[in-house]
């Protein structure tokens, strides 16, 4: 038809399937296959609390021009899930494209008449070949992308070799795998002609990687030196845990003995797993937990027992949607708030907002300095779509000179050289003070550890004052972590502007196409990333400079926004907030009417609805 | 109140264990309990321990939870270092610390209100879990720091200070830790040091998870004819099953036992536990049968006291993560990090 799209490296095919049928490897493949013609994608799982049987969809965005956030909509649906038929093909922008098993024959009313409909009898072919139910369904999947190869410009090449290192080694499964890709081909090639979305060899991912974000945070712990990882499952945090397994059976045993020098305990429970983390921080090791939303409400005791009795810890918070068990395998940036003053009484903690896999890692590694320098719970915030999801991203980078910051600790040394030691004594300012291991002199530098109100000398006690300083020095601790947390990022409009906008975490990609997307309409505003808590001056600076900041977040109740507010003196009425919330990935195509609207332009394009619940 | 300070003055008739060290310097603050109260006599007994043992004090790390319990680490081992936890939750914190420092001995101080209520299930984890610790519950079968309530322990049909009954079962804790794998199983009274101090030691002295229940009176809410964790009560339904006597390594073994009477056991560490059997056929290397040795003389009211249980081979958690027998937290950089060379490579493994 004359009005179907005609896309080069630029445009969204998204995978209907069946979650537990095999489709991830192979769609998976499809991405990756994209990126080794040097195109950019950004691929993103919606996927069931679920096993086996539920609707799961794999988005992927060709993006020549490197947006990495979630566009919104669908140029090409490949619809292999009849459950989800109806709105799946309700999904697809006018003038897309609809892929499908065209082997049951479907009743006209079953499609719409501004997209094209490209058939593939994926069971036939299927059929034809094989004999083994199980073969069947996941050589299906292999057709499909052969099939898809042909129609959108991929080099089939890029995809033998993928299915080379895939199964390197095997070369039996080899073989059988590119036979399967080669029927799909041949049946388009035979049969159909390509289509107007073309994938075409480019230049533009460079020295880039891909990677999940839980992934690299996990590595990120390696590099950090922990030693001790407590955990319970729970999604969509146990890949942390899973990938911190895998690389330290690679890096950390000793070659010599065969023995671990690490040490990783599937707790009963969340709370166990923060306590065991609690117990090594107390004895010196680097310890980390991976949880989730429902995890930190568990954990909050002993989140403030770290706060109070001044104890290293690390969590990884991949955040999900909540409250409560909310939507466990959607996206959402809703645990700041409960993160950032978990316990009870007065209590704040530091937290990490990193914006991708890349600083997932950074990140990851930069928290166990973090929190033997400022002797309290760190967090890592991630969230599910960072998590869960392979994302380009820089490479990850070390310098070998650096070794692990173990922050303020009294050695035997110290103590016999005769050093007055207060474990809870201020003693430069900084209100960080000395700790020592236990252990680590016969009778000098040993103390009794409390939740309960002590003196500098750790001594119990209840009075007011001793009480009162001990809180305030707290509060000039955390005015110290101001200075330790990454500075925040500003992107300045190449226009000068009063208006400006506050973001953070996963939501970047998005956001820096919005503001592309804004300026060409003539709005320009400057932007601020936000890369950790507690907030930095430049952050109210930055408020202080515009008349205007947007707060940019996903969730319902602007969190992000509230800590500003409540950290910063600042008129709430000055940021209006920006929420997306649904549980899918935001995109730049949602903040762009969001704001622009605002702002009083005309509302560029209104954002399609969703299909995946 | 504030902390109090023991005076240091040493008494020329202290005498020096092999360490040099006198039982003085096993001792902490002055105690804030009641007077009379069973938790002093089972720091007394723990200090006695330490000191036989010839324990350098800063080699042992305390820990313990919340309640009266919880509070004693801080009237024993002046020079260890402690940790109060959070409420029921010291065995998770004594995990992480042992994971972290092989090296220390370590000491879980708990009650029955920390241990059978709210932390029943960290109770049960760490000991299935064979961590390298002993865990003294000090049982009162009452909550004392907030005045009198039932706790798990608590008999059923047994009445409180204000003469309510308690209506639900109790949890036996020895009973548990045996059906749970601890390697180590022990029962004792506050007020029988002499069987006391030799089980605390003898469970310091083993690999694995130690376990003693201490049945330990509660003055003030828990001491009067209607509880079965009174002095009396205990005094009169107390069935030792055997006396014990630890002989260090390499002593010389004296033992005045009669064959047939006694047993002795290896530990780990070469240590030899030799039991001075009160009761007639009682093996406690076999699990099975001090599981049903101790139902029949439950169902009895009585009150079965020795070490119930011990597998002298026993492993520990490390043994199953199979850690190296470095400390972790002494492993440095070096040691940890696998640097740049080795993120190229992760990095090429990624595109």
């Amino acid at each position: 038809m004359s009005g179907s799209l005609n896309l080069t490296n630029d445009f969204v095919v998204k995978f209907a399937n069946v979650n537990g049928s095999g489709s991830a490897s192979a769609n998976s493949m499809f991405a990756k296959s994209v990126l080794r013609m040097g195109v950019p994608v950004a691929a993103r799982n919606i996927f069931p609390s679920n096993i086996q049987g539920l609707p799961t969809w794999y988005e992927v965005r060709v993006t020549g021009d490197g947006h990495l956030g979630r566009r919104g909509g669908v140029d090409l649906m490949v619809a292999m899930n009849p459950q989800t038929w109806d709105r799946d093909i309700a999904e697809i922008e006018s003038g897309g494209y609809l892929f499908y098993d065209s082997t049951k024959v479907l009743p006209e009313s079953k499609f719409r008449d501004d997209i094209t409909v490209v058939g593939v009898p994926l069971t036939r072919i299927c059929n034809e070949v094989y004999s083994v139910p199980r073969e069947r369904q996941l050589f299906k999947n292999i057709i499909y992308v052969g099939a898809l190869a042909a129609l959108l410009g991929i080099e089939i090449e890029v995809i033998e070799t993928l299915l080379a290192e895939q199964f390197a080694g095997k070369e039996r499964l080899i073989k059988a795998n590119v036979d399967a890709l080669h029927l799909g081909r041949d049946y388009v090639r035979t049969n159909l002609t390509p289509l107007g979305l073309q994938v075409r060899r480019a230049d533009a991912v460079g020295d880039r990687i891909y990677v999940e974000g839980n992934s690299a945070a996990a590595l990120g712990a390696v590099y950090g030196g922990a030693t001790v990882c407590a955990w319970y499952p729970i999604t969509p945090s146990t890949s942390v845990v899973e990938a911190f397994t895998d690389y330290c059976a690679e890096f950390r045993i000793d070659a010599e003995t065969g023995q671990a020098k690490y040490a990783i305990v599937q707790a009963e429970d969340e709370i166990a797993s923060i306590g065991i983390v609690i117990g090594a921080g107390w004895n010196g090791a680097r310890a980390f937990t991976a949880t989730s939303g429902p995890g930190i409400s568990l954990m909050t005791e002993f989140i403030g027992l770290s706060y109070f009795a001044e104890i290293p810890a690390v969590i990884m918070d991949v955040q999900r949607g909540g409250p409560s068990t909310g939507m466990p395998t959607r996206t959402q940036q809703a645990d700041l708030i409960s993160a950032a003053y978990a316990g009870h009484g007065d209590t704040k903690h530091p937290m990490l907002l990193p914006q991708d896999p890349g600083e997932c890692f950074e990140m990851g590694a930069l928290a166990f300095d973090l929190s033997d320098r400022l002797q309290t719970t760190v967090f890592v915030m991630l969230d599910l779509d960072i998590g869960m999801n392979e994302w380009l991203t820089e490479p990850f980078k070390w310098d070998d000179t650096r070794n692990l910051d173990r922050g303020k600790v009294m050695t035997y040394e110290d103590l016999e050289s005769g050093v007055d030691f207060g474990r809870y004594k201020d003693v430069d300012g900084d209100g960080i003070p000395y700790r020592t291991y236990p252990g680590v002199h016969p009778s000098k530098g040993a103390y009794f550890t409390r939740g309960t109100s002590r003196n500098p000398y750790a001594r119990y006690s209840e009075e007011g004052h001793v009480y009162v300083d001990n809180m305030q020095r707290l509060l000039r601790k955390f005015e110290t972590a101001k200075s330790l947390i990454p500075a925040p990022e500003l992107r300045k409009s190449k226009t000068a502007t009063r208006t400006g906008v506050i973001y953070f975490g996963s939501t970047t990609p998005a956001m820096h196409e919005a503001l592309e997307i804004l300026a060409s309409k003539g709005l320009h505003l400057d932007a601020l990333r936000v890369r950790g808590f507690p907030f930095s001056d430049e952050v109210y600076d930055f408020i202080a400079a515009h008349d205007r900041v947007f707060v940019v977040e996903q969730n319902r109740d602007a969190q992000l926004r509230t800590l500003i507010v409540n950290e910063g003196d600042v008129d709430p009425a000055k940021l209006p907030p920006v929420l997306h919330f649904d549980g899918t990935p935001i995109t730049a195509r949602f903040i762009a009417a969001e704001i622009g609207t605002r702002l009083g332009a005309t509302a560029p394009r209104s954002p399609v609805p969703e299909a995946a619940e | 109140m504030t902390y109090l300070a023991k005076p240091r003055l040493h008494h020329p008739s202290l005498s020096p264990n092999d360490l040099g060290f006198t039982r003085r310097d096993y001792e902490g603050s002055v105690s804030t309990l009641c007077a009379g109260c069973g938790h002093d006599s089972i720091s007394a007994a723990i200090i006695q321990a330490c000191y036989d043992l010839n324990l350098p004090p800063h080699r042992l790390a305390k820990l313990s939870g919340i309640g009266c319990s919880s509070k004693t680490p801080d009237y024993f081992l002046g020079a260890s270092h402690g940790f109060n936890t959070v409420h029921g939750r010291m065995p998770s914190v004594l995990t992480g610390a042992n994971l972290a420092n092989r090296e220390l001995i370590y000491l879980g101080v708990s009650g029955d209100g920390d241990s059978a209520s709210i932390g029943l299930g960290q109770f049960a984890h760490a000991i299935r879990r064979g961590v390298n610790m002993t865990y003294i519950v000090e049982n009162n079968g009452v909550y004392g720091l907030t005045k009198g309530q039932f706790s798990a322990t608590s008999d059923k049909g047994s009445k409180s200070k204000r003469g309510v009954e308690n209506h639900d079962s109790a949890i036996d804790l020895v009973s548990l830790a045996l059906q749970l794998g601890a390697t180590f199983v022990a029962r004792s009274f506050s007020g029988d040091k002499a069987q006391l101090a030799p089980l605390i030691r003898a469970a310091l002295a083993h690999k694995g998870a130690a376990f003693i229940d201490c049945v330990s009176p509660c003055v003030q809410f828990n001491n009067h004819s209607g509880s079965t964790k009174s002095y009396d009560y205990v005094r009169e339904h107390n069935e030792a099953v055997n006396r014990l006597d630890v002989i260090a390594k390499r002593a010389p073994i004296e033992v005045d036992y009669a064959p047939g009477t006694t047993t002795t056991v290896t530990q780990h560490d070469g240590s030899v536990l030799a039991l001075h059997k009160l009761a007639a056929h009682y093996d406690p290397t076999d699990r099975i049968a001090a599981m049903t040795y101790l139902a029949h003389r439950q169902a009895q009211g009585e009150v079965v006291t020795g070490l119930l249980y011990v597998d002298p081979e026993a492993s520990d958690l490390h043994d199953s993560l199979q850690t190296v027998s470095t400390p972790l937290t002494a492993l440095d950089g070096k040691d940890l990090i696998p640097g740049s060379a080795v993120l190229a490579k992760i990095n090429a493994d990624l595109r």
